[in-house]
């Protein structure tokens, strides 16, 4: 006797006229097993989370809706269940885990209650033993201190915390599939390991099955028993786990697997160090705790702590942190978009801190930054041709050369010359990355600062761009501090890298060393935690 | 995804807007070559209800409605379009410099603006217009005083949100300056928001004007429909039309105005209309 938990057939989802393709889930078929978590792997556009959605039928009806198929979930088929079975069915039977939990807690009711609300809306029990059972779920889900916590706002907890209430909720009525939309990608990686770890400790438990959605093999290679990969749409492979990661049959699978970045450095340090085309020593930055015109106070927040840093000419360096660390801030700093509160920035040995912006003028050539989001980068009622040639005609190059070089750089990132000429909606996130790219080098600098550059892509994509900047960082000589959250990424383009916790750096060295040895307890910690260590392809 | 045009002409209350706004204007444009006589000519007997000779019939001193309502459209767009023109220029620049400069530039121009919000908008346009005597400029003026802050809000509100955005920082990056970022890099990205405002803002233009002009503030030797509506209010019971057509004038003119302006913030913000 085993028959799946769900049972999608043949599944068909429609999209609005005006979309750009007909179906956003094309003919899908998939099963889940009672006490199995099955991953659903995909790029963004792929239609993972409209599958999801339609199970549940939460799909924004009338622009979106189902046009074929069946899903079998306890003997009957969800796609023509009534809307009061369908609410029974929804956190009763079947719930869900958001990526966002902020937006998905009321912010206005404790996150006691809220779990409350859940056993009062769907039995009737007392109060006494809701209560209990509310207790329980928080210990199951490993929450510190469960006097205090039912009593929180949404807002007083940590990310990774508002996560755990959301599992706790989703367990509540103990469902018998739980549908998890992208859990852990708002979570820096040392919660997302210890989410992970909950979801599969506590899904072991309890014998349920899961349907989680991502688009990290990473997690995959953590979490999943059977993995299913989707684009545009269509099922394109299903497998168990190790098959489809060693072994994958599908061309789009290979490629989305070889597209993650290996945890193993590519580069080796090669010794020699040349001069330091950028010097950080003893930088601070404090925010707040100056008031404005009619009062008003700030809380002072020691943003950056007595960091020093090099970046050899040449080499490419790794800022590693996570949230909160003060790693943007201290970039913002080197390019003096802020104004540092003590320390030096040494550009090619000239220093520069707590310079004004005219004071600047003359040095903005040499630091170009390479932005994190691709759609709010370039701006959108500018021609791609004018973006980029916008620095150099600043500084006195003459329009129309400034554009023949924009042509030019455009070829040197991969587009097409012609793409000057059109404005950046035309263009993909990788392709708007690329112009973002086009338009720091327009400035001919010596030093390129990437924030996150590819944290907002695909991942085919982004290892198309991190090939790219690798690539023209050596032809150009061109020096670089990579800022990045992901280790991966990290080990993929950097021979260097410094690890940032609360506004300082904790350990600092190249890449190769660090990776084997690790010297600081939170560095070891950060290794531990990305996705999928013990997996290489 | 249509087109900003096909979003926009493809909604039946943004046509019918756009159609009695032509018209109105058509005829304002023309109105000397439209209308025979002078709005102020005694041109028949007093009270003749409408007919064929006098299409909208006659005021209380025998002049023609219809000449009145067709130099009156003419007096209160060109008054309604200048004031809003002026009060969009100066509440987006007040905006503008407040949301870009931030710090004490902003709390000196915001108090500023609130300043001029708490004051009850038609009681001060009354004031200004009293103080400047009755004119058209000194409509205009007191229009475009009374009817600037939500303007410099709304600017002040996008200018702040697209300052952050990243592509600003790179303009700071390249050394571009902060008067060029500001008009080359945030103010052409505040238009959407910016153009529906305005576009409202001319309905409450002639709304004030036609009240101002009705207390008989207007402009003098200017026919406008508030003016009418004003010299024929004594008259209401015995000849409705005096009142009526002015008053209808006003208020299809009003409403078509916010047809197009709705449908403007429709088309400019796809995703809203489509929830």
């Amino acid at each position: 006797m085993n028959q799946p938990v769900l049972g999608i057939e043949d599944l068909r989802v429609a999209l609005p006229a005006w979309s750009d393709r007909p179906l956003a889930v094309d003919g899908v078929s998939l099963t889940i097993d009672r006490n199995e978590i099955l991953c659903v792997v995909g790029e963004s556009g792929s239609g993972k989370s409209v599958m999801a959605k339609s199970i549940l039928g939460l799909l924004p009806a009338p622009h979106v809706r189902v046009v074929n198929g069946a899903i079998h979930f306890e003997n009957r088929d969800l796609l023509r269940a009534g809307e009061g079975e369908m609410r029974a069915i929804r956190g009763g039977r079947i719930s869900m885990i958001f990526q966002e939990p902020m937006v998905a807690l009321n912010p206005l009711m404790k996150v006691g209650a809220q779990i409350d609300e859940i056993f009062r809306v769907h039995t009737n029990v007392g109060a006494q033993v809701r209560r209990r059972r509310v207790m329980e779920l928080f210990s199951d889900v490993h929450l510190p201190d469960p006097e205090r916590i039912p009593d929180s706002y949404p807002h007083e907890l940590s990310g990774g915390q508002r996560q755990r209430v959301m599992i706790a909720m989703a367990l509540a009525l103990e469902p018998a599939l739980i549908i998890a939309d992208e859990p852990t990608t708002a979570l820096d990686v040392t919660t997302q390991a210890q989410i992970l770890t909950l979801l599969k400790e506590l899904q072991g438990k309890h014998g349920t099955a899961v349907m989680f959605i991502t688009h990290d093999f990473g997690v995959v290679a953590e979490v999943a028993d059977r993995v299913v990969v989707m684009r545009d749409g269509k099922l394109i492979e299903s497998g168990a786990t190790g098959d489809v990661l060693r072994d994958p049959k599908a061309d789009y699978t290979r490629a989305l697997v070889s597209a993650v970045p290996s945890l193993h450095p590519r580069h080796e340090s090669t010794g020699d160090r040349p001069a330091p085309a950028l010097a950080i020593e003893g930088l601070n930055k404090i925010y707040g705790g100056r008031a404005g015109l009619f009062g008003g106070h700030g809380r002072r927040v020691h943003a950056v702590r007595d960091v020093s840093l090099e970046v050899p000419r040449g080499h490419s360096v790794a800022l590693v942190g996570e949230s909160g660390s003060g790693k943007s801030t201290l970039a913002r700093c080197v390019v003096g978009l802020e104004k540092a509160d003590g320390g030096d920035v040494l550009l090619n040995g000239e220093n520069i801190a707590g310079y004004s912006r005219k004071q600047l003028k003359p040095y903005r050539h040499l630091v170009q930054m390479v932005f994190q989001d691709p759609f709010a980068s370039l701006n959108p009622r500018h021609r791609v041709g004018d973006i980029i040639a916008l620095g150099p005609t600043l500084r006195g190059t003459p329009r129309r050369e400034a554009w023949d070089r924009a042509h030019e750089l455009l070829g040197m990132v991969g587009l097409q010359p012609e793409a000057a000429g059109r404005f950046p909606h035309e263009f993909s996130g990788g392709q708007r990355q690329r112009i973002g790219i086009a338009r720091a080098l327009a400035m001919e600098p010596a030093l390129i600062l990437a924030d996150e550059p590819v944290s907002a892509l695909d991942v085919s994509v982004q290892k198309q761009v991190l090939d790219l900047l690798d690539e023209l960082r050596r032809s150009l000589a061109l020096s670089m501090l990579f800022i990045t959250h992901d280790l991966r990424v990290a080990a993929h383009v950097c021979d260097e890298i410094a690890v940032m916790r609360h506004g300082e750096i904790v350990e600092r060295g190249p890449t190769s060393e660090i990776f084997a040895s690790p010297g600081h307890e939170y560095t070891r910690q950060l290794l531990d935690s990305v996705p999928g260590k013990g997996w290489e392809h | 995804m249509n087109t900003f045009r096909q979003r926009f002409m493809g909604n039946p209350r943004v046509i019918a807007g756009l159609a009695w706004l032509g018209l109105v204007v058509l005829v304002a444009a023309a109105a000397p070559l439209i209308a025979s006589h002078h709005p102020f000519e005694i041109v028949a007997e007093p009270f003749l209800i409408p007919s064929l000779e006098h299409p909208f019939g006659t005021d209380s001193l025998g002049r023609s409605i219809w000449a009145g309502l067709v130099h009156g459209a003419r007096t209160t767009l060109v008054i309604a379009i200048l004031a809003t023109l002026a009060s969009v220029a100066f509440g987006t620049l007040v905006g503008a410099l407040a949301g870009y400069f931030g710090g004490l530039v902003d709390d000196g121009l915001m108090r500023l603006t609130e300043f001029f919000q708490t004051i009850p908008s038609f009681i001060f346009a009354i004031v200004l217009v009293a103080i400047l005597t009755p004119s058209a400029t000194s409509l205009i003026v007191a229009i475009a005083v009374v009817s600037w802050p939500p303007i410099a809000r709304v600017v002040r509100g996008e200018v702040l949100s697209v300052k952050a955005r990243e592509y600003v920082q790179a303009a700071v990056l390249v050394g571009q300056g902060d008067m060029a970022i500001l008009f080359r890099q945030v103010l052409p990205n505040t238009l959407s928001p910016l153009i529906v405002t305005g576009s409202l803002l001319v309905a409450t233009a002639i709304l004030i004007e036609s009240a101002l002009s009705f207390l008989g503030l207007g402009a003098p030797n200017l026919m406008s429909w508030g003016f009418m509506v004003g010299a024929g209010r004594s008259f209401l019971r015995d000849a409705w039309w005096l009142v009526t057509i002015p008053g209808v004038a006003i208020l299809l003119t009003v409403l078509s105005i916010n047809l197009v302006g709705e449908g403007l913030n429709d088309a400019l913000n796809p995703r809203l209309s489509d929830l």
